[in-house]
């Protein structure tokens, strides 16, 4: 982003004050989320699953209330009121402690589980255990830290999709896109592995809307092994495949995850452009349009960044691919060696780096100083694959309505890809960008309805400046 | 050759880049306002906490650089059209080959009683912009806007923003109503009223009184009310920035006259954009055009005349613009004046809940379309455009109304309600043709 001239001394601006109401709704949230962070930090002091209740009713209720006060009051409109002047959402001393603290939580999530007192060997303490009540109810056991990680992000993703849609309750696309992306996470990716985990222990926990190579396990040996029944497997005998409960799933797992790579990714992607998965069903991008709303304006939009972002994204594509592609030579061919490499290292290094420090940690953690779409946007390998259909193979733009643009910036700023959409309008080009997730926010703030996300023949793409701009 | 630009706005910008792309001409963009071009239009959202200043700059800095259109910050004092230089703040001398003046507007001030007290301002410029954050950094209990037009709304909405509670001093009987027709000015009046806004209509400024220190107080009504505040903002539109130019030999009336060359009386010197005024000006426009649009083409079309040696007339296609007042989005394709021309009638249709409506207006003996409002929905330029210049009747258009809609997927239509009251009105049995991208791309094309 350019340099800020500035002199607008903005440090006191009254707007940015809440009504009483309002503080205090936010602090019924905010004590639930402390009770969290107690849990966290008491170590093995208290009974921690006393706190479990409290806290989400708190959280819920506090959460819903604070929507209730900041947007039912006001008539249905744009909501982005003094976003710039909010030490949270503007990169202030709160959005870093924030962003330190989601960080904190997730490198203990993936590197040191025991910190939030997981325990496989014995009974859970402090934040694990605070959460074993929910796991008993659903699945009859002590709950694991994916587990806790499972709820919270279902949890955020369900509260502050009520938020996002409160805000933007005068658009339809809007609303319809949350609901889907609430109930994907909520159906598919949370209760329905769940339940059939339940049913048969011998099934790999199976998210039904992923998909390689966001699901980069997807391939791996074990979780093939799991799906692919080792019975059918030695016998390759039909009658064994439709006797055995757990072969015949396991077997529609991996017809359903090849046919959601090879045939309804790229169906619906030539049809709907990327968008109907990266914000009507990811979970990565569930979060982002949820939880990560209020910060969708930070994402950087210089030509820079375009550049670093090409770079990086198809440089993760060709990795996994490689990965992949190492990883079945192994279980074909029983080697664990390709030209001398050990392809389990570099699974390993993958899931380590890419997997777990970049979509885990920073493409969350680092939400209210970049942005909420960090790792969609220069990691997903996924989001790579849609892009290049999209921008090749789609019958997806971004129509720019005639010379009706104003220029005023309002689309690339609230633009969570970090696209300069202006660019676009200005010139009465269509946008067409690998990177364009389709969330409609553009369109929804563009003040002089100039944007419009649709769907026609690829041909009627505008990819040049027209000559139209209201002269001939 | 060098050309010489005064102002750096949307005007000045386009004339540069289109003579930038056709030719290697040096030029020079001079501003006294900022040193990089941003969107005026744009202003109040950085006061709204929408977006900070840098996010208003529609090309990045290096753009200038890169493109070879050279940047100077400096306010420009006089033109010596004898010599072809321009004088600068610090006296100091510029040459040029061809001059182009798009120095665009300044707030109009009426010279009421007490305009130059401190806590009293106009918002136009990006120094207005600053005055505002120091004038509402001190305790205002009222602000209070003077005029009732788009600017006064748009800052009607920045102090709300801030939670300061704000009074309208409207002179006309209803908003805008010297541009918009009853139906439009009404239902952006009760929407301003739904905000909570003060709005007082028929209602003029008398005189804006100060306290011991200077400091505005109160204002004066024209009614004799006392409105006690200490922000009066005056919006009572602008007009073209021609003060700095009394000296010169450039000839002005309003505003900078020129041709539809936009050539001034003066050789190699023109005026584009806000400042400019039309002594004979197209069929239907104003003598002095002052929205984003219009400046637009201004610099598009001179500054390919320049850069190729053309002497192309401006001659614009059907207007058109646009506004949001508030929650409420409008757009306008020809001409709807706010009272039907003798051989021109009207169809209106407004929505159940008040917040969306779309006025036809059109010729009575043919039906064509003349012109077309819509408040709460949007429609596609180019199409409206092309109805417009094809000079399509009205059943024609309602019929295919379908194909015009711009908003966003899923969004309850509209064309339903409106052709039952069509039907009801003329005793018509229209039916809607195909809506959608499809019935939009085979109208377009045909």
């Amino acid at each position: 982003m350019g340099n800020s001239t500035n002199s607008l001394s903005i440090a006191n601006s009254d707007g940015a004050t809440l009504t009483a109401r309002q503080r205090i709704s936010l602090g019924l949230a905010v004590v639930g989320v402390f009770l969290i962070f107690l849990a966290w930090l008491s170590g093995n002091l208290f009974n921690t699953s006393n706190f479990l209740w409290p806290s989400l009713t708190l959280m819920t209720i506090g959460t819903l209330w604070f929507t209730y006060e900041t947007y039912a009051h006001h008539p249905d409109g744009i909501k982005n009121n003094n976003l710039w002047f909010n030490s949270l959402t503007n990169r202030g001393t709160i959005g870093w402690i924030t962003g330190i603290l989601i960080t904190a939580f997730y490198v203990c999530l993936y590197f040191f589980p025991s910190l939030l007192g997981y325990n496989p060997d014995g009974a859970n303490i402090s934040l694990i255990k605070m959460f074993d009540p929910i796991s008993y109810m659903i699945k009859g056991e002590a709950a694991s830290q994916w587990f806790v990680y499972g709820v919270l992000y279902t949890f955020a993703i369900l509260i502050m999709g009520v938020k996002f849609i409160m805000k933007y309750r005068h658009n339809s696309y809007q609303i319809f896109r949350t609901i889907s992306v609430m109930f994907f996470q909520f159906g598919f990716a949370f209760m329905l592995p769940e339940i059939m985990y339940t049913l048969n222990e011998s099934l790999p926990y199976y998210d039904w809307k992923n998909m390689w190579p966001l699901n980069y396990y997807f391939f791996d040996s074990y979780n093939l092994d799991k799906m692919i029944d080792p019975g059918f497997k030695q016998s390759m005998d039909l009658s064994t495949i439709m006797n055995e409960k757990s072969g015949l799933i396991g077997l529609m797992m991996l017809v359903w995850g090849l046919l959601m790579i090879f045939v309804v990714s790229p169906i619906l992607a030539f049809f709907f452009g990327k968008r109907w998965y990266c914000s009507w069903v990811c979970g990565c991008g569930g979060l982002a349009e949820t939880a990560g709303d209020p910060f969708r304006h930070l994402s950087d939009k210089s030509l820079k960044a375009w550049k670093i972002e090409r770079w990086m994204i198809h440089l993760v594509l060709v990795i996994v691919v490689i990965m992949t592609i190492l990883t079945l030579y192994t279980y074909f061919s029983g080697s664990g060696k390709f030209l001398g490499v050990d392809t389990y290292w570099v699974r390993k290094v993958y899931g380590f780096l890419i997997g777990s420090i970049f979509a885990g940690v920073i493409g969350v953690g680092f939400y209210p100083l970049m942005g909420s779409r960090v790792w969609c946007r220069f990691g997903c390998p996924m989001a790579a694959i849609l892009g290049i259909q999209q921008k090749y193979f789609s019958k997806f733009r971004i129509t720019t309505n005639g010379s009706q643009c104003i220029s005023c910036g309002n689309c690339s700023t609230y633009c969570e890809m970090g696209i300069d959409v202006r660019w676009y309008a200005q010139r009465g080009q269509d946008v067409v960008r690998a990177s364009c997730v389709g969330c409609g926010i553009c369109a929804a703030v563009c003040p002089r309805g100039v944007l419009k996300l649709e769907n026609g023949p690829q041909d009627s793409r505008k990819l040049e400046m027209p000559e139209f701009t209201g002269i001939k | 050759m060098k050309i010489v630009i005064i102002g750096n706005g949307i005007s000045g910008v386009t004339a540069a880049r289109h003579i930038r792309k056709r030719s290697d001409h040096e030029i020079l963009l001079v501003s006294g306002e900022t040193d990089y071009f941003f969107s005026r239009t744009a202003l109040m959202y950085i006061y709204m906490g929408h977006m900070e200043y840098h996010h208003t700059k529609p090309y990045e800095d290096w753009f200038w650089e890169k493109n070879r259109i050279d940047l100077l910050r400096d306010w420009i004092t006089e033109v010596d059209t004898d010599n072809k230089q321009l004088v600068r703040s610090n006296g100091f001398r510029i040459n040029y080959d061809k001059l182009i003046i798009a120095c665009g507007s300044r707030s109009n001030l009426f010279g009421w009683h007490g305009q130059d007290l401190d806590g009293v301002q106009s918002l136009y410029s990006y120094q207005d912009l600053q005055q505002l954050e120091q004038n509402t950094n001190r305790k205002v209990d009222r602000a209070v806007i003077v005029g009732g037009g788009l600017i006064g709304i748009e800052l009607a909405e920045m102090l709300q923003s801030r939670k300061i509670p704000t009074t309208l001093l409207v002179r006309e009987k209803s908003y805008w109503d010297n541009v918009l027709p009853p139906g439009e000015s009404d239902l952006i009046s009760r929407h301003i009223r739904e905000h909570g806004f003060d709005l007082r209509l028929g209602e003029e400024l008398d005189k804006i009184l100060p306290d011991e220190n200077g400091r505005v107080k109160a204002v004066k009504t024209k009614s004799g009310e006392l409105v006690n505040t200490q922000l009066v903002c005056l919006t009572a539109g602008v007009s073209p920035n021609i003060s700095w130019l009394s000296n010169s030999s450039i000839e002005t009336k309003r505003g900078i006259l020129i041709n539809k060359r936009f050539e001034t009386n003066i050789p190699d010197i023109y005026a584009i954009g806000d400042c400019a005024e039309f002594r004979d000006p197209p069929p239907g426009r104003r003598n002095i055009e002052q929205v984003w649009y219009t400046g637009k083409m201004h610099g598009e079309i001179l500054g390919k005349n320049i850069a190729d040696n053309n002497d192309d007339q401006y001659n614009p296609g059907p207007w058109f613009n646009s506004a949001k007042f508030l929650d409420i989005e409008y757009q306008t394709y020809g001409t709807v004046y706010p009272k039907n021309k003798a051989d021109e009638n009207s169809f209106y249709w407004e929505d159940d809940d008040g917040k969306r409506c779309v006025h036809f207006v059109y010729n009575k003996d043919t039906t064509e379309l003349k012109g077309i409002n819509l408040f709460g929905i949007r429609a596609r330029h180019d199409l409206f455009h092309k109805w417009l210049k094809e000079k399509r009747t009205m059943d024609y258009v309602i019929e295919n109304l379908g194909a015009s809609s711009f908003d966003p997927e899923f969004y309850r239509s509209y064309e339903k309600k409106l052709i039952k009251k069509y039907n009801e009105e003329f005793n018509a049995n229209l039916k809607l043709k195909k809506r959608g991208f499809s019935a939009f791309l085979n109208l377009i094309n045909t």
